[in-house]
């Protein structure tokens, strides 16, 4: 594969292949920021891949009381699926047992969006016809008598139509401590850019997967020729300096906030350097008949 | 682009149908033709060119320079996009039946302002007459959306049959506010008497003074409600002292638990 180099870290002539989504997104308040960010992280748990879960969330950013709709300290989080449909299920399940359950927490919409879900419109008859409704400036909330009070949540949430998922970008490096160091500096930086998530653990997957196995019935397998232990005895993609190899998928919530967020990743992680960081870093796609957004890395460089 | 501005000649001889001179109504229309326009309610004719001199300009703003209190209808039916503003007083039926829009009063204001409102913002500078917000008779819900700020006083029934969005009285309020009140939000700086929140069935009422809310009315206890952060936000614009009220700690006492008993009275714990 040619390759350019930037900093000594060599990057692939290739690109990320990324597929539409429907994406939304919610602003979580509570009391304190602790609370804000258990009920942030409980709602967006098994959420890494819409292979098995119902949805990809990711939390995007924290609030300050300045910026949150009731003056608390709140997080924001994102959610994306195959369609509106799929996200609304998706999020009134998890309002429902994981923010609805949390102590202190209001939820409002993140985004006026393209369609609106109900999301608060259907957890109100947990309050057993003691639920009162306020409407202020058009919108309207729900307050839910619960055992600490009051559970506020916003009737209609927002859904983005066109959203993105799967950009991506594979670190690889001599070993697992150089590696992560890097990927981990490459998920700062996607944290610190606005509207997109990386919804795996700590923002990285290990397992990366092809089309297809050996395996009937099985969709999806490893990625053999980025397994490290493999370099000898498969096609392997990997040169004999490669140790180790970590992936970081991108959820955004438009073209533009993916690209920004790979090239914030790009540059973070050639900032490392190869010594300390990675020796190279790559993209995954499937040829690109699949998805219809692609992101070459090559226009992506720092 | 200028607003068209029309200013009063002189008190008017009888009470005025400003309902034919709600902006929508104006646009496309020559000043020759806007003069011609009858607002009379008698047999007496009172054209527009009579009672005011008129000034070009876009009818997408109006401004009328002096005000009277038989000033009728002002802003009736008034759509999303056009606002009004009257230097002086105004007379029955404000705002009656608006569905958006801005309609600003420096003066005091009759009875029925924002009857059966149901978008768009009021706000006057000076006192409301009786039945702020409330329905006319034989109509089944008062105002039904939007908003209206009172920086004065409000007459008698203030916020009767109110269904859905928000009141904001500065001053105090007459007999008997919230009456009836289906639902929405009613916040009172000042005092108030008579049966507050007579057969409220979903009604916020927030007040500022504490007195006594009757038998019917059941004490919740002290909280922080959520709900009312997030009003004490969108009313800190239109009045501050309103919104520091909201986002105090507040004893709720719910009621009229003579009808449904969902709705409330908030007030300082």
């Amino acid at each position: 594969m040619s390759q350019l180099t930037r900093r000594g870290v060599r990057i692939d002539d290739s690109f990320a292949e990324a597929f539409p989504m429907a994406g939304t997104g919610l602003v979580i308040t509570a009391p304190t920021r602790k609370w804000a960010l258990i009920a942030a992280q409980v709602a967006t748990g098994y959420a890494t891949s819409v292979i098995a879960c119902d949805c990809e969330a990711g939390i995007d950013c924290e609030l300050s009381p300045k910026e949150t709709p009731d003056g608390r300290p709140g997080v924001r989080i994102l959610a994306f699926g195959f369609s509106s449909k799929a996200v609304e299920k998706a999020l009134v399940n998890r309002v429902g047992q994981c923010l609805l359950t949390c102590p202190g927490t209001a939820v409002f919409s993140a985004m006026d969006g393209d369609v609106k879900i109900k999301v608060g419109d259907s957890m109100r008859m947990f309050g057993d016809r003691w639920q009162i409704s306020k409407v202020i400036d058009g919108k309207r909330f729900w307050r839910v008598p619960v055992m600490d009070g009051e559970f506020l949540v916003e009737g209609t949430v927002g859904v983005v139509k066109k959203c993105v998922g799967g950009g991506n970008l594979l670190i690889m490096g001599e070993d697992w401590d150089k590696t992560m160091r890097a990927t981990e500096a490459g998920v700062a930086a996607i944290a610190r850019t606005p509207d997109t998530i990386a919804p795996f653990p700590g923002g990285i997957v290990r397992s990366g997967s092809k089309v297809g196995s050996k395996y009937k019935g099985m969709s999806a397998s490893t990625n053999d020729a980025y397994c490290p232990t493999l370099r000898g005895v498969t096609k392997s993609a990997l040169d004999p300096d490669i140790g180790c190899v970590l992936e970081i998928v991108i959820d955004g919530l438009s073209n533009e906030s993916v690209a920004q967020a790979m090239r914030a990743a790009m540059k973070a992680i050639v900032a490392l350097g190869p010594k300390n960081g990675a020796k190279r870093i790559g993209a995954g796609n499937y040829g690109g008949k699949l998805g219809p957004f692609h992101y070459h890395l090559k226009d992506l460089l720092p | 682009m200028k607003p068209l501005v029309l200013t009063l000649r002189a008190a008017p001889a009888q009470r005025l149908d400003l309902s034919k001179l709600t902006p929508d109504r104006l646009l496309g229309k020559s000043l020759k033709e806007i003069e011609a326009i009858d607002l009379a309610t008698t047999k007496a004719p009172a054209k527009v060119g009579d009672v005011f001199k008129l000034r070009a300009g876009d009818p997408h703003e109006l401004h009328f320079e002096g005000g009277s209190e038989r000033f009728d209808l002002l802003g009736a039916k008034l759509l999303p996009g056009y606002s009004i503003h009257v230097e002086g007083d105004v007379g029955m039926g404000l705002g009656r039946q608006a569905q958006g829009g801005a309609i600003t009063v420096a003066g005091d204001a009759g009875a029925y302002v924002a009857s059966g409102m149901t978008g768009g913002r009021v706000e006057i500078d000076g006192d409301a007459g009786d039945f702020l917000c409330a329905p006319l008779a034989g109509e089944l819900a008062g105002m039904a959306g939007g908003r209206v700020i009172v920086r004065g006083s409000a007459g008698n029934r203030a916020g009767d049959r109110l269904r859905r969005g928000i009141v904001v009285i500065e001053g105090d309020a007459g007999d008997d506010m919230g009456s009836r009140a289906i639902a929405g939000t009613i916040v009172l700086l000042g005092h108030s008497a008579g049966r507050l929140g007579y057969l409220n069935k979903r009604a916020s009422l927030v007040l500022a003074q504490r007195r006594d809310f009757g038998p019917t009315y059941v004490d919740c206890g002290a909280h922080h409600l959520s709900f009312a952060k997030l009003f004490a936000r969108g009313l800190n614009e239109d009045s501050r002292r309103a919104a520091r009220l909201l986002s105090q700690r507040l004893q709720r006492y719910a009621g009229d638990t003579a009808v449904y008993g969902k709705g409330e009275i908030l007030t300082p714990a």
